[in-house]
């Protein structure tokens, strides 16, 4: 086939639908990805005038501009906005844009999920933004601590809003993760072996994972917070056994993961560009994976430092302490290899280089008042002083938004085909590194001298009336230089002359295809040797799209890419991907009903959305398989490989492993929870009598054991399987039965104390990870009578073993959990 | 309201430490500024990466440079935060509540007052905090660092003033529209000319 009949080919099979329908059913991670940036960067903009009007506040004593009402309004959707509407959608659709390509691939591992997540990102924020405009925006700052959180202190919607529309948001995260971590196992390049990728996946691969233990904490957070301002359990309040300090644990649990689940896909935009501009292979590539799997793993040790002022022992916080200024080791193994990178190589001063070097003196500082702020007895002076309110600006700032602009101007091309206009980027970057010094510098100051965080006026013989007007001038030379910025980014698109395709005589694959990318990324599939396969090879683009790699040719209309071996990056299998379709807008639409029924106390519609997520969730699933499989297909230099709908290591049974690590982290959680206020909570233990009892356990047990057993029998014989996935549903159903039997009879109505509260919500947790089991395997059992799953694809029927097995294990745990508990109470 | 102007034994320690971590990071700052000037505008060399330099990258400057920075540090704090604690028996114990929007202080001999705490100077001072709403934070930035006030939990703060005098201070943890106004002024006695207990009572 020629390349240009393979070009028409490949566009018609990789085409959205046109128009209106196309914005509806649109699955490709280009336009997502895009998607994503644009709506980040729009949230930013308005995150930004939330800003301009603290700063037009703040800028001279006893002003009268905004009320008190307003301006916590104000400074509460900042910060949420800029957290979770700007930087974590910008990273996701950074990653979502540029994954595939980076890595040789077409799409990602679930396409229709990435659309899934870009509805919910996009009705969730939606929620937020008209709460604010409607006046009834959260007001309880963006760590949203209870008790002013709760409802007694709050009666309103606001904190309603904040805990449904950022929980909706963070389902798109859930998905955006589990789709990254699946795609950089599974969606590589023939050969590109784990120590072969761009530094940049393993840095989102980091990113991925820690999204996927780091936010469960805060959704269960903001469960528990939704359902104690809903329907009155105590999990916060002391008086009845809670204690407002879980909230703190459970937000910082996933908060200081955060603030590097935001550094670290810019610190991988830095590792990439860096050894580009400077025209040298990156130093120490060992010592940075290694450096950032350690930041992963410290991240999560180390959420206490948000509590210095808690009253904790002060030996437990020197542990975090201790924990909190490690991370400046591996922080430091990056920022001297990319200067040593520098010296090493031969840099050149690009556009994006002026970001680059404002991103090291920015970051640097921030750094350097973290280790700061991690010693105890300074944060005790510094917490909650304009000091804090610096320092986050400066490594957020300086981690996140310097590296996104060179990460910008770096890929732009790659997006339009185009180069920049006119000498606006450097006028642009001089007002916004300027303007952001001029902004927080000196606001370290501003600190010591005793301003705290969060305060709408200051008297002005308080003496940090100078301080705040530079720091509000600073900020509005800032909101120019961001304007002029976007000007620059829109008007290249618009005029900038045509580029041609490797601009930057850059290392990676995503270089290696026509600017802008076509809708299939590469006509053929490439084989790397190596680590810079551009360096190694600059033409490989063009033999590519000759289609003379792999896949280079079309089978069927099927939308096609490669999967590899995890470790040795071995093709293993071809994957079949889905097209266009509203099935993930339609969904998003009702959970976004379920949100909304909640936001408006309709508690009694929630549970119809609910049953409508299900039936959504299972025509989706309907779609997925196969009753044909041609068997074996031929890919081109010399594979014959099987597609993925017969293989035991499908992605789908991936994405089914990390989604239950996500959700075996709530469980954790939860249960720390329960030990949590168990040990340190006042008023307990609950009043009223407990004691032993063992009969709904051993029933649990016996029918969840079941379950298990079945679902085992069933993959060893597959002529069993059907009525082993009637038995699992059944064993697990008789479990669910046996738990809410048990917590009827032992526990004290949820009301009534934080023991009872959190025990419910463990026995609802396991009934709901058990029913999901039962529709997995009812599921299945469909899906083996339709022919879709037989003993040679028996992948979904695995998957749903996955999810029973997960939920009668969690019906097992709660059981015995809550029976000793009461015996030992 | 100046933590760097402190006027009593733990706020001046903690003064003393941050001008301490002031000059070192100024020192690092220098370091690694230098360093990357350096290295983006020495020109025309085009050496590869060598292991010997990637020891010195990696080695020595991204790891033990650190290390030994952050044991001086941490080691440092340990003894400041140790010495901070209220560990031997104060002179007084102040039973603190804050609520929306003021505060309480019941002393030992059994009176209270709102807004103002009144304490001996030249001797050490035990608040014992608490919060019967939301959660607000004490802090007296020339006399220590500051302690949250929790609903069901109470937080101990040593306090000392080196001279008598009024300090001010403010709720520092966000608690509610009337954040802003949620402060208190504690007052230092000279014990050697008024009588510290007639004072409190009044």
């Amino acid at each position: 086939m020629k390349a240009i009949e393979l070009h028409r080919e490949l566009t018609r099979i990789w085409q959205g639908e046109p128009g209106w329908r196309g914005v509806f059913s649109s699955v490709s991670h280009t336009d997502l990805g895009k998607r994503f940036i644009v709506a980040a960067a729009v949230f930013f903009g308005i995150g930004g005038v939330l800003a301009m009007l603290i700063r037009a506040q703040l800028a001279t004593p006893q002003s009268a501009f905004a009320g008190p009402e307003v301006y916590s309004q104000i400074f509460t959707m900042h910060g949420s906005i800029m957290m979770f509407l700007f930087a974590i959608p910008m990273l996701e659709g950074l990653a979502i844009y540029l994954l595939p390509k980076m890595l040789g691939a077409r799409d990602l591992a679930y396409p229709r999920l990435t659309a899934l997540g870009w509805w919910c990102y996009v009705f969730g924020g939606s929620i937020m933004i008209l709460a604010l405009l409607g006046g009834v925006a959260p007001d309880a700052g963006w760590f949203l601590y209870p008790p002013l959180s709760g409802r007694e202190f709050t009666a309103g919607v606001n904190s309603d809003v904040w805990l449904l529309g950022i929980t909706f948001v963070e389902i798109s995260a859930m998905c955006a993760a589990i789709e990254i971590v699946v795609t950089i196992l599974k969606f590589r390049a023939a050969n590109m072996s784990l120590i072969r990728m761009p530094i940049m996946a393993w840095y989102l691969l980091a990113t991925a994972g820690m999204m996927i233990f780091g936010f469960p904490p805060l959704i269960l957070g903001s469960i528990l917070l939704e359902v104690e301002r809903a329907f009155g359990w105590p999990f916060f309040q002391p008086e009845l056994g809670g204690s407002p300090l879980l909230w703190q644990h459970l937000f910082w649990l996933f908060g200081h993961p955060e603030v590097y689940i935001i550094f670290l896909p810019a610190a991988g935009a830095l590792s990439t560009i860096i050894p580009v501009m400077a025209r040298t292979p990156l130093i120490g590539y060992g010592a940075i994976v290694t450096a950032v799997m350690a930041l992963a793993f410290l991240s999560f040790g180390l959420w206490v430092h948000h509590m210095f002022t808690t009253g904790i022992p002060h030996m437990a916080l020197g542990f975090f302490s201790a924990a909190s200024v490690l991370v400046a080791i591996p922080t430091a193994v990056q920022i001297f290899a990319w200067i040593g990178t520098f010296w090493v190589g031969r840099p050149k001063f690009t556009l994006p280089m002026y970001y680059v070097v404002g991103f090291f003196v920015v970051f640097v500082l921030g750094g350097l008042t973290g280790v700061m702020l991690a010693i105890v007895p300074f944060d005790q002076q510094a917490h909650d002083t304009a000091f804090v309110t610096a320092h986050l600006h400066y490594v957020l700032v300086g981690g996140f938004v310097f590296p996104m602009l060179a990460a910008a101007y770096y890929w732009m091309p790659h997006a339009t085909g185009r180069t920049r206009v006119m000498r606006i980027g450097i006028a642009a970057f001089w007002l916004i590194f300027i303007g952001f010094n001029l902004t927080f510098l000196h606001m370290h100051l501003t600190g010591l001298l005793g301003m705290p965080r969060r305060v709408y006026t200051y008297p002005a013989e308080a003496g940090w009336t100078w301080l705040n007007l530079i720091s509000s001038v600073g900020g509005f030379m800032q909101a120019f230089g961001f304007g002029l910025f976007a000007i620059d980014i829109a008007l290249q698109r618009r005029l900038g002359n045509r580029s041609r395709r490797d601009p930057w005589d850059a290392e990676t694959l995503e270089w290696a295809m026509p600017t802008p990318p076509p809708q299939y990324n590469f006509a053929s599939l490439p084989t790397v040797s190596s680590r810079e396969p551009l360096t190694h090879e600059r033409n490989i683009g063009a033999g590519l799209a000759a289609g003379k790699g792999l896949l280079g040719r079309t089978i069927d209309g099927r939308r096609e890419t490669l999967a590899v071996d995890i470790v040795t990056g071995a093709p293993e299998h071809v994957v079949v991907l889905p097209g266009p379709s509203r099935l993930p807008f339609f969904t998003a639409m009702v959970i976004g009903g379920f949100f909304l029924s909640m936001l408006l106390s309709l508690y009694w519609l929630a549970p119809v959305f609910v049953i409508g997520t299900a039936v959504m969730v299972w025509r989706w699933g309907s779609t997925t398989g196969t009753i044909h499989d041609p068997g074996p297909v031929d890919t081109g230099r010399g594979f014959t490989l099987p597609t993925g709908f017969a293989v035991r290591g499908s992605v789908g049974y991936w994405g089914s492993v990390l989604a239950i690590a996500a959700s075996g982290t709530l469980f954790a959680s939860l249960v720390f929870g329960f030990f949590f206020l168990w040990v340190v909570a006042p008023n307990w233990p609950p009043p009223g009598g407990y004691g032993l009892y063992l009969a709904e356990p051993l029933i649990v047990t016996a029918g969840a054991g079941a379950a298990i057993m079945a679902s085992r029998m069933g993959m060893r014989g597959f002529h069993r399987a059907e009525g082993s996935a009637l038995a699992a549903a059944g064993g697990l159903a008789a479990g669910i039965c046996a738990l809410l039997f048990g917590a009827v009879r032992h526990l004290p109505g949820p009301t009534d104390h934080a023991f009872a509260a959190v025990g419910w919500m463990l026995v609802s947790y396991a009934a709901f990870s058990a029913l999901v089991g039962i529709l997995m395997q009812v599921f299945a059992r469909g899906r083996i009578s339709s022919g879709h799953v037989t003993a040679e694809r028996p992948h979904q029927f695995r998957i749903a073993a996955v999810w029973s097995d997960y939920g009668a294990g969690v019906a097992i745990a709660v059981a015995w959990l809550l029976a000793w508990s009461s015996a030992t109470l | 309201m100046s933590t760097i102007d402190p006027a009593g034994p733990s706020a001046s320690r903690v003064a003393n430490l941050w001008w301490w971590m002031l000059g070192g990071s100024a020192l690092l700052c220098t370091l690694v500024f230098t360093l990357l000037l350096v290295a983006l505008f020495r020109r025309g060399v085009a050496d590869r990466e060598t292991p010997a330099r990637k020891r010195v990258w990696i080695g020595w400057l991204g790891v033990v440079m650190p290390v030994a920075v952050l044991m001086v540090l941490l080691g440092f704090a340990l003894w400041v935060g140790e010495r901070n604690l209220p560990t031997d028996r104060a002179a007084q114990v102040v039973q603190v509540t804050a609520y929306n929007y003021g505060w309480e202080f019941c002393y030992e001999n059994g009176s209270c007052s709102e807004g103002v705490l009144r304490i001996p100077a030249r001797q050490s001072v035990d608040l014992d905090i608490t919060a019967t709403d939301v959660i607000h934070s004490l802090w007296i930035p020339r006399l220590a660092g500051k302690m949250d006030a929790i609903p069901g939990q109470i937080n101990r703060l040593r306090i000392q003033a080196d001279r008598p005098g009024q300090y001010e201070a403010v709720c520092a943890e966000y608690c509610g529209v009337g954040h802003v106004y949620h402060r208190f002024v504690v007052e230092a006695y000279d014990t050697g000319e008024t009588d510290y207990a007639v004072e409190a009572a009044r």
